[in-house]
This record gives structure tokens, sequence and C-alpha cells, in this order.
């Protein structure tokens, strides 16, 4: 799963988004939707990138804060996040983001693996920096920033 | 139809779903006769029929299908032409079939159904050479007419294809019973199978359509029943009539088109997509909530008819979702069934034997859950032949019977299903275990010490981990009891172990209803709202500020609230999830929950609402933290967390005590476990002394008012619940030397054989589990002699010498002073009024 980068085709399209003044995206197939702010079931106990429990049309699904699993600080008081649904193996998990911004087309020749001096969960989550004008856009590996 | 297997059960929905097919094909051939693929298709389904008839041993199904296949090989091949007498044949053909099929069905053999005419038919038309093609009528004429007047319904009516179709099998069908009534009266007389020539069923097919269904009137069948031993040829088909008659037939015999039991497989069953079942769940699972929050919502409306539909709603919701689930559930003795043999031929491999016994096999749950647990279940039933039961040599010695009992026991229980592995084998060493894991080096030597026996048990699921001194053929390639638990819990199941040494082993999986729709008590605790699955449930207590001060009390930091006399163990879920209640008015709200047997309090903040919920999967990641048994979607679209409850209970009733006062009690109760461990109540006689008293000689704790101490004679005793109960102080009879003038006298009340004392204590401290050897015999008058209970020498009294000091006739006299109330369970306690438990009964 993780060697995605060793399969990655020429072009694709991801799903960008704001965190913590960072440009992120995911490839645009794994995004089933995206929501406006909704209620949170908190799960005490939980992990910490655990935000809670949403209820996604009937569906209890669960929100990653995506900040907390990068590692990031918390999102300013009174600033809502936007959840984005992502569907991997059949099964439907949220994360929380800044806010939500284009689809973005990028070419595999504008990618970059991680700087070495890139560490901790950073490491772990970032596959890499695609080189866009003026901006770079961090792909999120998705799979494991979802994952346990 | 219950001796029907499976295969024949199958072959018939089969063979009725081509049948029709073959009607229609044959109709359609009718109109295009040169049509190839319409021949193809049906020497195909006449082909598959004769294979599966031939492999099923219906030699006489399986002879027309032949007879009819050749007929059908030389049209396809182009070496005969279709004529009309070829397609009646054919036709006559598909009725035989079906009627054999209808007595296969009814009686599991062919019964009486004659086919030779139709096999003469099918011949006479394949020797038909295409040149005397042109005179058929002179010498098929006297074969011919006779299915004639069955026919041309549906050619003729061709235009309305339908409808022939279904009338064609109802005639079939009335000829059958129309060839077996006379039949069923024959053989009564001479036994003389002649049977009935196809000309006579001919024209008796239109008188008897209707009636036949009546004439198999109940005294028939008596009559048929009777001659079963008499008749030799036919027997077959008389009890294919009383079956019928008897069975399927009789709710509609009236009707015309009532048939032969055939429609019942055929027709009232359907095969469906799991899929789609899913699906169906699913959406069931949204109306329940959606009307949860319409009945919420008319619940604050005053219009009569708006509450009375959505009443109505509410009941079809509950009887749709019934239904829904139950298209799902399956016994469990689907994967049990093969079981008994998988037992018998290891116990002959492993030179062992081993009887099962099974307990709720009709136990039902979901398809897909029976899927998963089906290979879980067969390793757990083979380790226990292959590891726990003992060979017959080591039974003996064991002083057991050499017949081991592997016993399967599945229930449902709080939700969910228990399934039981239980053998009475040698069980599992606990330290054997840990020797094994420290050798293995799956934990270290440090760590062994500090571990307790149910934590010991635990080590078997590790991976890596086994006992087996020799990997046998049967058990141990590399599958473990790990992989047993993954896939237990993969589907949200969980699996426990409790072993006695030289008593046996029982591995118990809970596998949860997935997608299940559970009545549950919603709380709130912290602001946020739980549900608590309604069957753990036992019952509400309420209590104002100024109750809960004096009732909630304490047991060495542990508090307990002392209900109706016993003492329960609160768990504060605030506490328990890690946030601050919100609750600070001095209430306190107990729903008193039980779990395998044991009763705790949960506090939480207030009680919300009684709901039906639909249980929803959380994510592997929440599971773990092991508090929540999954998630549900409230009336209000909010996300609420179903509280597992017997999560809670092992991890508040393992707080309750310090980690090393519970290896110690585990321990001792494991070593005693064999002789059932004596649960103590522990009492303080004033003096610093402590008393403990074998519960189950404990009927009651109450308190008493001082002043209601009357005296008669010599004797104290009190009024209690229309009863004179004789009182005896322990510390006076023992010598101690507590408080007097009290208030209020702490009470144990002691019944045997319809009489009762009250012995009065300085306080009751605690109820432990204990050993009940003394281990100690410095005793005094009065005592048992004492042992270490917690830490502190406790005195074990000698209940029976403390009665006798109170009532010396307890013991030599049955007569009752007076009847001890045997229900009084439900009114509060003295001392405790106004408390009343608020039973939650009728939800």
């Amino acid at each position: 799963m993780s060697s995605a980068t060793a399969t990655m085709p020429a072009s694709a399209q991801l799903a960008t988004f704001w965190l913590d003044g960072d440009l992120f995206g995911v490839e645009v197939e794994h995004v089933q939707e995206v929501l406006r702010s909704q209620g949170i079931t908190r799960v005490p106990l939980a992990p910490p990138a655990v935000a809670g429990l949403i209820n996604l049309r009937g569906q209890v699904v669960t929100a990653i804060e995506l900040r907390e699993r990068l590692g990031r600080k918390p999102r300013p008081e009174g600033q809502e996040p936007v959840v984005i649904v992502i569907r991997l193996h059949g099964e439907a998990v949220s994360v929380l983001v800044d806010s939500i911004a284009d689809v973005v087309d990028v070419n595999v020749r504008d990618f970059e693996a991680p700087p070495d001096t890139l560490d901790g969960v950073g490491r772990d989550l970032i596959r890499g920096a695609y080189k866009l004008d003026g901006q770079l856009l961090l792909a999120l590996d998705v799979n494991r920033a979802v994952g346990t | 139809m219950d001796g029907l297997d499976d295969i024949v059960e199958e072959f018939l929905v089969e063979s009725h779903e081509n049948l029709d097919q073959l009607d229609q094909d044959l109709v359609a051939l009718e109109q295009d006769p040169r049509s190839r693929e319409r021949l193809s298709s049906i020497f195909r389904t006449i082909h598959t029929i004769k294979g599966t008839s031939g492999f099923l041993a219906f030699n006489r199904l399986e002879e027309v299908a032949h007879v009819g296949e050749n007929l059908l090989s030389r049209l396809r091949d182009g070496a005969l032409d279709l004529t009309p007498s070829r397609t009646s044949a054919l036709l006559s053909m598909t009725d035989t079939i079906r009627a054999l099929l209808a007595a296969i069905e009814a009686s599991g053999g062919e019964g009486t159904v004659d086919v030779a005419d139709t096999v003469a038919l099918l011949s006479a038309a394949l020797e038909e050479s295409p040149a005397a093609a042109a005179a058929p009528a002179e010498e098929p004429a006297p074969v011919e007419p006779a299915p004639a007047p069955v026919e041309p319904a549906p050619v003729a009516a061709a235009p309305a294809k339908k409808a022939p179709v279904r009338k064609a099998p109802a005639k079939a069908a009335a000829k059958a019973p129309a060839k077996k009534a006379p039949v069923r009266k024959a053989p009564a007389k001479a036994a003389a199978p002649p049977v009935v020539p196809a000309p006579a069923a001919a024209p008796e097919v239109e008188s008897i359509h209707a009636p036949a269904p009546g004439v198999i009137d109940l005294p028939a069948v008596a009559e048929v029943h009777q001659e079963v031993p008499v008749d030799v040829p036919p027997t077959p088909v008389a009890p294919a009539v009383p079956a019928e008659a008897a069975g399927d037939l009789a709710p509609e015999p009236g009707t015309p088109e009532a048939q032969s039991g055939r429609r019942a497989v055929a027709d009232s069953t359907i095969r469906v997509d799991v899929d789609l079942l899913d699906n169906l769940m699913l959406l069931v699972g949204e109306l329940v909530l959606t009307r949860n929050q319409i009945v919420q919502y008319v619940g604050r409306q005053n219009d009569q008819d708006l509450v009375r539909a959505s009443q109505r709603l509410n009941l079809i919701a509950s009887e749709l979702q019934e239904s829904a689930m139950k298209t799902r559930m399956q016994p469990i003795d689907h994967i049990w069934s093969k079981l008994p043999r998988v037992v018998r031929d290891l116990g002959l491999q492993c030179g062992k034997s081993v009887r099962l016994e099974m307990e709720g096999r009709d136990t039902e749950l979901d398809k897909t859950l029976l899927e998963a647990v089906k290979d879980p279940l067969t390793h757990l039933v083979r380790n226990s032949v292959d590891h726990g039961i003992e060979d017959k040599a080591g039974r003996a010695a064991a002083g057991k019977p050499a017949e081991g009992v592997l016993t399967l026991r599945s229930r449902h229980e709080s939700g969910q299903v228990v399934v039981e592995v239980a053998d009475d084998g040698a069980g599992i060493d606990p330290a054997k275990i840990g020797a094994k894991a420290v050798e293995r080096g799956l934990i270290t030597a440090d760590a062994l010490t500090r571990m307790g026996p149910p934590d010991l048990l635990q080590l078997i699921f590790l991976p890596g981990f086994s006992t087996a001194a020799a990997v046998t053929n049967v058990s141990g390639r590399g599958v473990g009891m790990d992989v047993v638990k993954t896939n237990i819990e993969g589907i949200g199941g969980t699996i426990e172990v409790e072993s006695a040494p030289g008593r046996g082993t029982v591995m118990r999986l809970r596998i949860p209803l997935t997608l299940a729709i559970v009545p549950a008590l919603t709380i709130e605790c912290a602001g946020d709202r739980y549900a608590i699955p309604q069957i753990s449930l036992q019952e509400l207590v309420a209590l104002d500020a100024e109750k809960a001060a004096a009732a909630v009390e304490d047991v060495g930091g542990a508090s307990v609230y002392r209900l109706r006399g016993e003492l329960l163990p609160l768990v504060h879920l605030a506490d328990v999830l890690g946030l601050p209640s919100d609750r600070h008015d001095g209430h306190v709200v107990i729903a008193v929950l039980s779990s395998e047997g044991r009763r705790f309090g949960l506090v939480v903040d207030r009680v919300i609402n009684t709901e039906e919920i639909v249980v929803k999967a959380v994510s592997g990641q929440l599971k773990q933290i092991g508090l929540y048994s999954g998630a549900t979607v409230l009336g209000d679209g909010a996300v609420a967390l179903i509280l597992d409850v017997q999560a809670l209970a092992r991890r508040a009733l393992r707080t309750e005590t310090t980690d090393r006062q519970e290896h110690r009690n585990a321990l001792a109760a494991a070593a005693v476990s064999a002789t059932e461990r004596t649960r103590m109540l522990l009492a303080a006689i004033g003096g610093g002394r402590r008393v403990a008293i074998p519960l189950d000689t404990v009927t009651r704790l109450e308190q008493v008012r001082s002043e209601t101490v009357e005296r008669v004679g010599s004797r104290e005793v009190v009024q209690y619940r229309g009863a004179i109960l004789p009182i005896v102080r322990l510390d006076r009879h023992l010598g101690a030397y507590g408080e007097t003038d009290r208030e209020v006298l702490e009470v144990i009340v002691y019944a045997d054989h319809g009489r009762s004392v009250a012995i009065v204590v300085e306080e009751i401290l605690d109820i432990v589990d204990g050993e009940a050897a003394v281990q100690s015999d410095i005793d005094d008058l009065g005592l048992l002699g004492s042992a270490v209970i917690g830490d502190r020498v406790t005195e074990l009294l000698d209940v029976r010498a403390a009665i006798l000091a109170a009532d010396p006739a307890f013991y030599t006299s049955s007569a009752p002073l007076a009847e001890l109330p045997t229900t009084g369970f439900d009114s509060p306690a003295f001392g405790f009024d106004g408390v009343s438990p608020n039973h939650l009964t009728e939800v």
C-alpha cells in the first residue's frame, strides 16, 4: 500500500485541502464527499487523533483529526473544520481539515520525495511533494493517515 | 417434507424451474418447429434431469427422460422432423416428469406414477419412420387420444401463454390423484396393482378435477394407513396421499388449485442474493431510526390522527424489522451438524472415547456470522478432543468415567450469541502455561510473577503459543488459538477461556448480532449520551442528595450501595470514561447492570429514554478501547456510543480491590474452585475484632432501630415482617466489647427450615470470596477458628452455636415461628424507606 510511489501513474488528480497553512492532496478517487462541519460525538479514551464519530446518513463514521495525526497544533478556537469522507477498502472514514481547495491535476515529473530533514509523523504520512507554481502540494498517504 | 434431504430438495426446485422453461420452449416450438435453438434448450433440460435422476436413483424418471432425450437428440440432429404426434409425446413426457417430481416431493420416492405409457408413446414417436409420418393416425391413434384431452389446452390457447402453462400442471396433478384414488381402494380388496390404464385416466380428469382433493379426507387417510402393511407394490403412493392430505394440503383442500406439496418447495422458496438482504436490513435499520425520530416528535404533538398514524408506523416498523432480521437467521445446527462426525473420527484417531452433547442447537444467528464462526468452532472442538480430554488411562487415573464429554452450548444473552465449547478433560494448568510462555520468550519471567491465573490463561491466545508436547496431525498445524481469537474478534466477538485443572475447560465465544436492533436505555454522562443494552439492565435506582449521602457507602475506597440489603459495587461512568461528571447536586442515578452473573451499579448523570437502537460497528481502533460494543444513531441524528457492559464489568470489578489482593483471591478461588468457593460476609463486632460468616447462611442484611427490640423472658426479639425473630448479639456472644446504646442495629438475618434469627453485629464490612478451610485452630467459644482474609486475621463464626444461643430450639423444632415472607425482595428494606427502586419492567 505504501509503495504507491513506485506505481504512481504519470499524472493524477488530487483533491486538495488546507491544513495548518499547508496545502495537502489525496487521490481524488479516494474522496467520497466533503461535508461542512457537523455534529461530532467524542469518544472518551480513544486515541487522540480520533476526533469522534459522525453520522453520515445513518452510517457511523470515525472522524480523524488530521492536525493531531500530523502532529500540528490544534485548530484555533472558533474555526470550524471541514469533513472529507474518504472511502478505503469499502469502508468510509472521515478526516477533519481546515478548508477544502480545488481538484488539481498533477504530473509525476513535479513529484519529489520528502526531504531528508523531514522526520517524525510527517515522514510516515507524507509521500512527498508536488512542486506547483509558487506552492508545494503535499501528497498525503491516505492509508496511513486514517489507519491505526 | 422434512425428510427430504437437501440434494433432493435442490433437485426438485431446479427441475421445476427447468420444467417451466420446458413448457414454454415446447409451446414455442409448436409455432416454429424448425428452431434448432429451442430444441437444443429442451434437450439440455431433459439431459440435466436425466443425469441428476440417475444419480439420485429415480429410475423411472431416468427412464422417461432417457427415451425423451433419444427422441430429442434425433430431432435436434435433424434425423427426425417434429410432427404433432411427437410434440404430444414430448408434452406427455413433461407431464409424466411433473407427476414423478410431485410423487418424489410428497413421499421421497417415485410412487406408483406409471411411465410405461409415456415411454411407449415416446418410443413410438421415435420408431415412426419419416415416410410413415403421413399416416400416424391409424397406429398410434389408440395411444394418442389419451394425453390429447390434457394437452389441447396449452396448444389451443397459445395466445395467452402463461395461463395454459399454469393449467397444465393443475390437470396433471389432478390426474395423479385420480389414478391414486382407485389404487387406494383396490388393494384393500385384491391388492391388485394393475395400474390404471391411461384411457381410464383421461376421461376422469374432467370429473375428478375439482373433487379430487376433497376425496382425500381424513377417514380415507386412516383407511390408507391400515393398508400400508398389506399391499406391496403400491405402498409408495399410499403414504404419499396421507402425507399430503394431513399435512400441506389440509389448510386449503377446498380450492380446486390445491395441488400436491410440490408447490410448497418450488413456489414458496426463493433464492435471494445475500447482498440484497444486507441492503434490505440496512434500509430497515434506517426506517427504525426515522421511526424513532417521528415517534419522538409526535410525542410532543396533540394531533390525535398523527399520534395514531405514528403508532401504526411504530408497529409496522417493528414487525418489518423482525421479519427482515429473520430472513438472515439460521440455526447454529447448520454448522454443528457436522461436528459429531469430527468428534467421532478424531476420538478414534486419538484413542479416546468422546461423547458430544449439544444444547441450544436451534439458536439462530445471522448467516454471515454463522459462516465466520464455523472454522473457529471446529478448531475449538478439535482442540478439546486432542488436548483437553485425557485418554482412557488418564481418565481412569483421575477417577473419571472412560468416556469424555464434550458439550456445545449456545444461547442468546445480552443481545449476543454465546457459544460454549466445554469439555470435562484435564483443564489447563496456569503454571504450565506460564512456564511455557517464558520458555518461548513470549513473556519475561518477571512479568510472570505479576500475573494471576486468569491472565495466565489469556497467554494461550498469544501467537506462537502451543502447549502440545508434540505436534500431532490433528491440531497444532500452525493454526493456533491466536487465529481463532483473531477470527472471532474480526466479527466483533470475544473469546474467553475458563479452566479448572483436573475438571475441564470452557471456551466461550460471544458473538454480537451485528446489524442487530436492540432495545436500549439511553443515559447521559458528562454531557454526552450513551446507550446501554436493555438486556443487561436490571433496574434503575434514583437517590436524592440526602438519601445518596446516607445510602452510598464505602468499603475500603470502593463505593457500594445497599440494594435491599445486598452490597452493590458502584462504578462511576464518568470516572471510567475519564471525564468530569456534570452532576453536582448530589443526586445519584444508578443503573443496576448484570454481566456474567455479577451485578454492579453504574452511576450515570441522567437517564434519558428507552428506545430501540440500530447497532453499528465501530472501527477496530475504537473497539480496542474495550468500553464500547458499537455505536448508534439516535432519533435526533446524533451518534451515541453503546457501552459494552461485559467489558465495563470486567474493568470495574477489577478495580474494586488492589491487584495484589485480587491475585491472591483469584489464586485462592482457583484452588478451591473445585470444592465451591465460599463467599464470606465480614462483620465487625467491636473491639477491633472481625468475624467472617459464610454468606450462604445469610438471607438478608437489615437495619433495625434499637427501640424496636423487645424482650420475651430473658431473650431479646424483634418484630420483622410479621414474624418474631430472636436476636443474638455477637459482641456479647463472643465476649467482645462493642458499643452499646446504638440507635440503629446492623442485623444479619439467618433463615433455615422456615425459622429465622437476627444476628446483631457492629458493622457490616464487606463480602469476600474466601476459603472456608480453617487456617488456624486457635479458637474460642463460638468460633470455628481463624483465617487471614484481606490481610487481617478474621475469626470464623460458628454460626450454629451463635444461633443456638439465640434460639435453642432452632435446629430441633421444625415448626416455624411464622412464615417468612418469600417475596419480600421488592419491598424496600427498613431504614431505606423512600428509596424506591424504579423498576424498568415494561420497556
